[in-house]
């Protein structure tokens, strides 16, 4: 058991979050493993996206705690969080409409560097160049190189997940939090984003993955928490979940 | 620190022909006397500070006036109390602008949206306000503060003899009106524009077009935004304060009414007629507006007589009937209408309006090579 929780990256301690009468989250209780890809399921409106946001700093619990690597992050500010290695893929891609594929990339590598200001402009003009090979390097990962000088706001809603998910790689966060990456994707560019999840995790990235669809979860998550009514019903391996009767009942069969 | 990208340099050298030419090209216009050609640049640097915050932020500041006057009430003091020098009166109206700046700044930033613009336009009333009532020792209220022949000037009098007649600004002797006055205005906003061109293009204007687009993200990403908009707001309201210094070294009169919204207002039209956001249009709406409030409000009936000659004396007399209507007293008509159609059908402003008629060119360009390509082959 100590063992373990040498290993825990990030924990949710008894998270309590109300929004008026309504109660979006109680007592959660979340340990996400170094290197591991904890997946998060539940029907709509379970409070996961809620969840993410309290981890981020967007919303302050209304009670409990959330810890990352011993260092307790509630009541810091996002850009803080964020310093401290936490990056978010969000529901609804959030990125720099108006400027190009690459600056987007570019303007979060500066964050690592600049984002807490600090005006050292004979630093800043040494990196730049190193800072846009890295960009170029990613976006071609990403299979998004012929893009680079389009304007984020007209890519597809596909591209512009990838282009959200290489703003936050290359940042080289401590854990990455994904809501729902493949939402409104088809088939074929579900299974491309499974592959490059794959090849992110594979990289010994600790990811925490908000999912509908089965298959995505189950190809890459390492453990599966269920979210219903703001509660944490079960949790356990994905065959677990799979065999498990309270999920089948509150989630699986309704979904499918 | 110099090294900018090719294109830069290309529209700065342009740019930089085109500021130091305008008496020349001005001349057709009849805009080409040396008050006029001060304003034009002064204006423009403005103009060019202005569209550094509200353009590249989208922070759009409805104070900016204020800098403006703090600046030009700097600037004659330093003609009072010190010397008749310029870059010495610049060098106060840039301390004074931008403590003023950073006050106001770190307060109206606390919100965005349109309780930033409000929380500006409060300041800059209050301080218009002030500036005839309390602080009128400084100010000098109604009458505006200027120079007399008993001021201390400090510095001048221990190398020169106090004169019968009120001095003017000069820099080593090189009189600050006239048209030399018009090549030191011209020069400072060189500079002005080439610092901006620098700010834009590097990363730290970057993460400006940043917040812009989506301060959010900008705060998920790991940026605190805050110092990053104060830093520019403070900037911005510098290039204001030069500005203003720049109207009372050409002029030594400083008065509250350059600090009254309308005066801020102004701005922002000037800004969003010339196209937000770039650096070559806001200069371009600033000289528009100027040109319009100082020349084209001077045209009358007979200028338009001049003007239709060539028709049909009857037809002439309506022409000209309904176009005295727009000129002279109406040029604030012609200016709104201006504003509407360009915001209506270009709403990037003048510089969109060019930039579609250079691609309608280049494709038309284009269409015609291929056509004389196309019966080439014909022909082969
Ligand atoms: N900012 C908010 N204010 C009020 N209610 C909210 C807010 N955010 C989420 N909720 C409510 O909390 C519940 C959980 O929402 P959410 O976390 O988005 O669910 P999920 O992502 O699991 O679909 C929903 O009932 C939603 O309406
Ligand atoms: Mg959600």
């Amino acid at each position: 058991m100590a063992k373990a929780s040498e290993n825990i990256v990030l924990h949710v301690a008894d998270v309590h979050k109300t929004f008026g009468g309504l109660h979006a989250l109680s007592d959660v209780d979340l340990s996400i493993e170094e290197a591991k890809t904890h997946a998060i399921i539940g029907p709509n409106g379970a409070g996961k996206s809620t969840l993410l946001n309290v981890i981020v700093g967007l919303l302050p619990p209304t009670r409990g705690a959330v810890v990352l690597d011993g260092e307790v992050l509630t009541g810091k500010k996002p850009h803080e969080i964020n310093q401290m290695g936490v990056a978010r893929v969000f529901q609804t891609p959030e990125i720099f409409i108006d400027l190009s594929v690459i600056d987007n990339v570019m303007v979060s590598a500066f964050a690592k560097r600049d984002g807490a200001f600090k005006l050292k402009f004979s630093k800043s003009l040494e990196n730049e160049k190193e800072i846009n090979q890295r960009a170029v390097k990613i976006l071609t990962e990403f299979g998004l190189e012929d893009k680079m000088q389009e304007h984020a706001g007209s890519l597809s809603r596909g591209h512009k997940r990838r282009l959200e998910l290489a703003m936050c790689l290359i940042q080289q966060p401590r854990i990455l939090l994904l809501d729902e990456p493949t939402a409104g994707m088809s088939r074929h560019d579900t299974n491309t984003t499974i592959d490059l999840l794959k090849d992110i995790k594979a990289t010994g990235m600790t990811i925490v993955i908000i999912e509908h669809d089965m298959h995505v979860v189950f190809s890459l998550a390492d453990k599966v928490s269920v979210l219903a009514g703001g509660r944490i019903i079960a949790e356990g391996t994905p065959d677990e979940m799979r065999a498990s009767t309270i999920v089948k009942k509150a989630y699986l069969g309704e979904a499918s | 620190m110099f090294n900018i990208p090719k294109k830069d340099a290309i529209t700065f050298v342009l740019f930089a022909i085109v500021v130091l030419t305008m008496p020349i090209w001005l001349t057709p216009f009849g805009a080409s006397y040396p008050a006029l050609l001060q304003k034009f640049a002064i204006y423009a640097l403005l103009a060019v500070g202005y569209n550094l915050l509200f353009g590249l932020t989208g922070y759009l500041s409805f104070g900016h006036a204020a800098f403006l006057g703090v600046g030009s009430y700097a600037a004659v003091w330093s003609f009072k109390l010190l010397s008749m020098n310029p870059v010495l009166a610049l060098s106060f109206a840039i301390l004074f602008s931008g403590i003023f700046a950073l006050a106001i700044g770190y307060i109206s930033l606390r919100r965005s949206g349109i309780y930033f613009s409000i929380l500006t336009l409060a300041f800059a009333q209050m301080s218009y306000k002030l500036a005839y009532s309390v602080l009128s020792p400084i100010t000098h209220g109604e009458t505006g503060l200027q120079l007399t022949l008993q001021d201390p000037r400090a510095i001048d009098l221990m190398f020169i003899e106090r004169g019968s007649s009120l001095p003017t600004s000069n820099l080593f002797g090189i009189s600050m009106s006239g048209y030399s006055g018009f090549y030191f205005t011209a020069i400072i906003l060189l500079i002005g524009f080439f610092i901006a061109q620098k700010i834009t293009s590097s990363p730290f204007g970057m993460m400006l077009k940043g917040i812009k687009s989506n301060e959010n993200r900008m705060n998920y990403t790991g940026f605190n935004t805050k110092p990053y908009m104060l830093t520019v707001f403070v900037i911005s309201g510098i290039y204001a304060g030069v500005a203003g210094g720049l109207l009372s070294i050409t002029d030594p009169l400083a008065g509250a009414e350059r600090m009254q919204w309308t005066a801020s207002g102004e701005l922002v039209l000037m800004t969003i007629l010339g196209g937000v956001g770039t650096l070559i249009g806001p200069v371009i709406g600033a000289w528009l507006i100027k040109y319009f409030e100082n020349i084209f409000s001077a045209w009358n009936e007979s200028v338009l007589h001049g003007f239709f000659a060539f028709l049909p004396d009857g037809f002439e007399d309506i022409v000209v009937t309904i176009s005295s209507k727009f000129v002279g007293e109406g040029w604030h008509l012609t200016l709104g209408l201006m504003f509407v159609l360009v915001v209506v059908f270009l709403p990037g402003g003048i510089m969109e309006g060019a930039r579609r008629i250079g691609t309608m060119f280049k494709n038309n360009k284009d269409k015609k090579t291929k056509q004389s390509s196309d019966s080439e082959k014909g022909e082969g």
